[in-house]
């Protein structure tokens, strides 16, 4: 990132940070807990210790840090090297972006730009100036993009209250400050799982390697009275409702699925988790139990948006919501071939042109890596 | 700690502290060693050792001898030191001791010892286990505990019926699935006991038992050839595509593992997109432990390689769990 432009953004994360004091606070147990930041054109530093919102808001103040993080984990020493931590526990964490939940929409608000010559232009892949292959890719999130990311974190908390017995009290929401929503279950009977225990529990939520057996499938001699009803528990019950729906073409979905054979009913199976009930998270992210996750409250300098606590996920809307930075007028240098909306309000495409435009959008835009201070 | 009698001993003889338990009877080992009407009992207890390395359970129908035989063939296996037939007794003791916890679970006959089988569970594997009808009930985080030490996937939480937060299994699933821990808790246990001194009646069969476990040294090769999923990770990598974090971590992990030097391996990653000749060192250095927290970090399991959608499994991939053990052949 340019100079001036880092710069810009550290002077725009200043300002929001001393005006939004309220929005960021430490967390509880905070002594038990890691923090880290990274400062713009810079790394990241980790193994911080705190005790208290005013130490948070000095560090705020003194590094005016492009991203800022704090541990799911609970240590004993957490400003320890790694392995000095002496690890507790950790709440569990999922993560749910856009990214990867396969939408047809995305195809029309993502584009390239070329890491080689600085040339954006809309998806391919190689770059249309110098046909390099080093491209990075560039989202902007659209409403349909929000509303089934909205979905997917409603699944999965009806999975997390049902199936796996967590308190609707220990689920809080947050929209991540990019392209995608966390949800964090503090304090649950899950915290002292390991890593392994995780991975085996992010496939059960995901709906990942799956055998036709345990959905009723015999691979020798079939029976039919072993295939799920509608109205079980779990899984069984999901997949009844997606594979042998409605309840009068149950019978007939079953023969078929049977004169069909296993490794079709394998097959289906596999593609209802990918393409339906199987809850699209991260799954790196919960099995990580010494991550550093984005604290509430604080910026995301994917985006300059705010990572925010939604306690009203349905009438959340995070290009309104969590754009926080002011509106002074300034003028950019821009290079971003589609339209996008930010508080409402329409910009773009920009095609190597200047303009100016309200401060939050200038963030957004630098932030995103297509413009430039003008 | 449970409290037994006379038949659980003989069922669960594990849970009996072996010299305490002699004592009690009004026996020596002195006695066992030198006494030739207890010479049966030290047979039985080489047989005992000798039917768990050839896979066998010994004898499952109680006998008013099958504590003393367990307790002194714990003695010879002290005395012979040898590890590995210590595990192979471990493991065969569990399946035997598995037999009668399946039993006791069903419990249509005796509650008692229903309670004592579910009590054991409880107490020596901290599960929390509830009868429901004709399954064994607990809760997910227990039953994640001991299921992640199975690589089948009918173990896997996604294929159980879980409700409510909680995962219904028959008796015999419970049972299987303490199995390991079970024959970890009996290996522990003998690990931890005092090894005795030598008694001269007893040096023929340590002797025998020492040529036995040579029988279970094993020499293995290692073919250089590279698993699927790490010659994706490279060939995705000689494309100039973008491999993901998890990707070039494997790969890193990998080659390490398989001993190459970190100058050869970071060649690999110069066509990335995002390739930067620093960062791509750091990361190689942090994995070896050369740098940081100087932990060495290991190839990812298969399955967690599976998780992340980079497995390309064919069928010399069978029966490994970690893409490290490709073409290692015994020998």
């Amino acid at each position: 990132m340019l100079e001036r432009d880092s710069k810009f953004l550290e002077e725009a994360f200043k300002q929001y940070y001393f005006d939004h004091f309220e929005l960021i606070h430490v967390p509880d147990r905070t002594n038990e807990r890691e923090f880290g930041y990274k400062k713009f054109n810079s790394g990241m530093t980790r193994h911080i210790s705190l005790k208290t919102n005013k130490d948070l808001h000095l560090m705020l103040m003194a590094n005016i840090p492009s991203d800022v993080f704090c541990s799911n984990a609970y240590y004993t020493f957490p400003n320890m090297p790694m392995a000095e931590k002496d690890w507790k526990e950790a709440d569990l964490i999922f993560d749910i972006d856009a990214k990867d939940l396969n939408l047809t929409c995305r195809k029309d608000h993502t584009f390239i730009k070329c890491l080689t010559c600085g040339e954006t232009s809309l998806m391919q892949n190689t770059c249309s100036k110098c046909k390099s292959n080093k491209i990075e890719y560039i989202s902007i999130p659209c409403q349909n993009c929000v509303s089934r990311l909205k979905k997917e974190v409603l699944d999965l908390k009806n999975i997390l209250t049902s199936d796996l017995q967590i308190k609707n009290e220990s689920i809080t929401i947050y929209f991540s400050g990019n392209e995608g929503f966390h949800l964090y279950v503090k304090s649950s009977q899950y915290n002292n799982l390991g890593s392994r225990e995780r991975s085996d529990l992010i496939d059960y939520i995901m709906f990942r390697r799956t055998t036709p057996e345990a959905f009723g499938f015999k691979k020798n001699n079939p029976s039919r009275s072993l295939f799920p009803e509608f109205d079980e528990p779990g899984w069984r019950g999901r997949v009844a409702n997606e594979l042998f729906g409605p309840k009068s073409k149950r019978s007939k979905a079953i023969t078929k699925v049977i004169s069909d054979g296993y490794p079709a009913y394998r097959q289906k199976l596999e593609e209802i988790s990918k393409n339906s009930i199987g809850i699209k998270i991260d799954p790196n992210v919960t099995m990580d139990i010494h991550r550093i996750f984005r604290l509430a409250g604080s910026l995301n300098s994917k985006s300059g948006l705010a990572k925010l606590i939604c306690t009203n996920i349905e009438e959340f809307n995070p290009l309104t919501h969590a754009c926080l930075i002011g509106d002074e007028p300034v003028e950019i240098s821009a290079n971003c071939p589609i339209e996008f909306i930010l508080k409402n309000k329409k910009f773009g495409p920009y095609l190597k042109q200047k303009t100016t435009v309200p401060k939050y959008a200038a963030v957004y835009m630098i932030c995103k890596n297509i413009a430039n201070l003008a | 700690m449970v409290s037994l009698g006379h038949d659980e001993i003989a069922k669960y003889p594990f849970l009996a502290e072996a010299g305490q338990y002699l004592q009690d009877k009004g026996f020596t080992l002195e006695q066992f060693a030198t006494d030739p009407d207890l010479q049966i009992i030290v047979d039985k207890a080489y047989e005992r050792i000798e039917s768990a390395t050839n896979g066998r359970i010994y004898n499952t129908k109680l006998d008013s001898s099958d504590t003393f035989s367990f307790l002194i063939a714990i003695i010879l296996l002290k005395l012979s030191g040898m590890n590995t037939l210590i595990n192979r007794f471990s493991l065969a003791e569990a399946r035997r001791a598995e037999k009668f916890l399946e039993k006791d679970l069903i419990g249509n006959l005796d509650k008692t010892s229903e309670e004592l089988a579910i009590k054991i569970i409880r107490d020596i594997f901290s599960v929390s286990v509830k009868k429901i009808k004709n399954y064994f009930v607990i809760p997910i985080p227990d039953y994640l505990r001991h299921a992640v030490n199975f690589h089948e996937l009918e173990w896997k939480l996604v294929n159980r019926r879980v409700e409510n937060g909680m995962v219904f299994l028959t008796p015999h699933e419970a049972v299987r699935l303490i199995r390991k821990e079970l024959s970890g808790y009996i290996g522990s246990r003998i690990r931890a006991a005092n090894t005795p001194s030598m008694h001269k009646g007893f040096e023929d069969k340590v002797n025998k038992l020492v040529g036995l476990a040579k029988k279970f040294t094993v020499s293995t090769t290692v073919s250089t050839e590279y698993p699927p999923c790490i010659k994706h990770a490279i060939d995705v990598l000689e494309n100039g595509e973008n491999l993901s974090h998890s990707g070039r971590f494997m790969l890193a992990a990998f080659l390490l593992g398989r001993g190459q030097p970190i100058d050869k391996i970071a060649l690999l990653f110069k066509n990335a997109p995002d390739y930067n000749e620093k960062v791509t060192r750091y990361q190689i250095n942090q994995i070896a432990g050369e740098t940081g927290s100087n932990t060495k970090y290991s190839c990812p399991s298969c399955e967690k390689i599976k998780s992340n959608d980079l497995c390309f499994a064919i069928p010399e991939c069978d029966n490994i769990i970690n893409p490290i053990q490709f073409g290692r052949k015994r020998s």
